[in-house]
């Protein structure tokens, strides 16, 4: 390392400006990793995934609790209902226990954000919308679902056919657990291929409409089909 | 001035530290409520937060532009040089090695000036981004919140050696003397920083 060692005898050293080579290094450094960021990160963080098992490295496995209103949605067993109507032949109001008692599907899945953030391997238990639907009977011109949340204004729409996808579901337990309150309890909507704003949180009322309409985010901008990797402004 | 102590940060040095340290604690607070589930669930209000974390981050921003151009302008300038130039003594102090004698930054202090210093622009480009991404699909990038968490996570770290070097160790917390009234004492100057000029 001979440019660190004491200058030559007698010559004036120049003064090392460094810090402001640092201080751009670190400014270009952090806004490039907006383009290589996730790509690196993403296979460190799988890599990971074994160890943050044991030592938790992020809080909660990843997850951010996003919500649009000032108060969560509480929970009360007895008296919630979940209400299925629109263009169905037998409107139904369905208990917490009546709708655990229709036929149960566990699966994991991955849980993608539009804003970046992911969670691997979650493991979610509910309901196949098929199944749910069933009692209800979908009219000939139902062709798509309203949910309604608890947390108000927030609502969203899936196709019938969207909601159909093998591996969709209005789920009730997240990885063992009955669904906790930042989660949407009791039942979200779980649908992995789209991103997270359309996996509605505390669902009250599903309504079988004739065609799908703009979503809380949908009316600030977002896509109505929000594939992952394929829509919101992200083509990977 | 008491004597035995001299003069080592200027008003205007002293009123950018804390004014930072301020609008940093107030983003942290704020931020670690909308980042932390736990806190998200005990706190609610999340629209109401992210408000005043956003605002916060460009009344942050915004005074420290102010204080620099509306402060001892010419002792900025004179600061950026003295924490651009590494001289050979402060690659020695940071390797471990000697001479080492420190002006009046030691080469840990330069550094740290610097990475805050950077983190600033980091941190208001993520965070214009994070909110601009809400609006428009152009301004969304995958690695955005990445980049603002990361942010985070590194602050962290240098945020502790800060309070641990300057509340806790002792041969470093009369620094802080320094950081609240202006002056430390001569002799401690003597020891830790013997290349600063007001020594020759």
């Amino acid at each position: 390392m001979d440019e660190l060692a004491p200058g030559s005898a007698g010559e004036p050293e120049a003064p090392r400006r460094i810090g402001r080579g640092v201080f751009l290094g670190t400014v270009v450094g952090g806004l490039s990793s907006l383009w290589w960021g996730k790509a690196v990160w993403g296979p460190v963080s799988h890599a990971l995934s074994g160890v943050e098992a044991a030592i938790p490295l992020v809080p909660t496995k990843g997850w951010r609790i996003y919500t649009v209103a000032a108060t969560m949605p509480v929970f009360e067993p007895h008296s919630w209902r979940l209400n299925i109507g629109g263009l169905v032949e037998q409107p139904q109001a369905l208990s917490y226990d009546e709708l655990r008692a229709l036929p149960q599907v566990s699966q994991v899945s991955t849980f993608h954000c539009v804003t970046g953030w992911t969670v691997n391997g979650v493991h979610w238990r509910g309901v196949r919308f098929k199944d749910l639907l069933a009692q209800a009977k979908p009219l000939p011109g139902a062709h798509a679902l309203q949910f309604v949340s608890a947390e108000k204004p927030y609502i969203d729409y899936l196709t019938l056919e969207q909601a159909m996808l093998p591996d969709a579901m209005l789920a009730w337990e997240m990885d063992g657990k009955p669904l906790l309150q930042e989660h949407g309890a009791p039942v979200r909507v779980v649908i992995p291929d789209m991103y997270g704003y359309k996996n509605v949180k505390w669902v009250e009322e599903i309504n079988l409409v004739p065609k799908p309409g703009n979503g809380y985010w949908e009316l600030l901008g977002y896509d109505r089909d929000a594939w992952v990797g394929r829509s919101n402004g992200y083509y990977s | 001035m008491k004597p035995g102590y001299i003069r080592r940060f200027s008003r205007t040095e002293r009123t950018l530290h804390w004014v930072n340290a301020t609008g940093f604690f107030l983003l942290l607070t704020t931020g670690l409520i909308l980042y932390l589930p736990s806190l998200s669930v005990d706190v609610g209000r999340r629209p109401l937060i992210k408000n005043i974390h956003f605002w916060g981050g460009i009344g942050w921003v915004a005074a420290l532009i102010l204080i620099v151009l509306l402060g001892d302008r010419r002792g900025m300038l004179r600061l950026a040089r003295e924490l651009d130039v590494f001289e050979r003594e402060d690659v020695n102090w940071l390797r471990g090695r000697r001479p080492r004698e420190q002006d009046r930054f030691n080469a840990g202090q330069k550094l740290n000036a610097i990475l805050t210093a950077a983190f600033v622009i980091l941190f208001l480009v993520s965070g214009l981004l994070l909110w601009a991404g809400e609006q428009d699909t152009r301004f969304r990038f995958a690695s955005t919140v990445l980049l603002h968490d990361g942010l985070l996570y590194i602050s962290l770290v240098l945020l502790l050696g800060h309070l641990y070097l300057t509340l806790i160790h002792p041969a470093t917390r009369h620094a802080l003397h320094g950081m609240v009234l202006g002056t430390v004492r001569e002799d401690w100057a003597k020891r830790h920083h013997g290349r600063w000029k007001i020594f020759e």
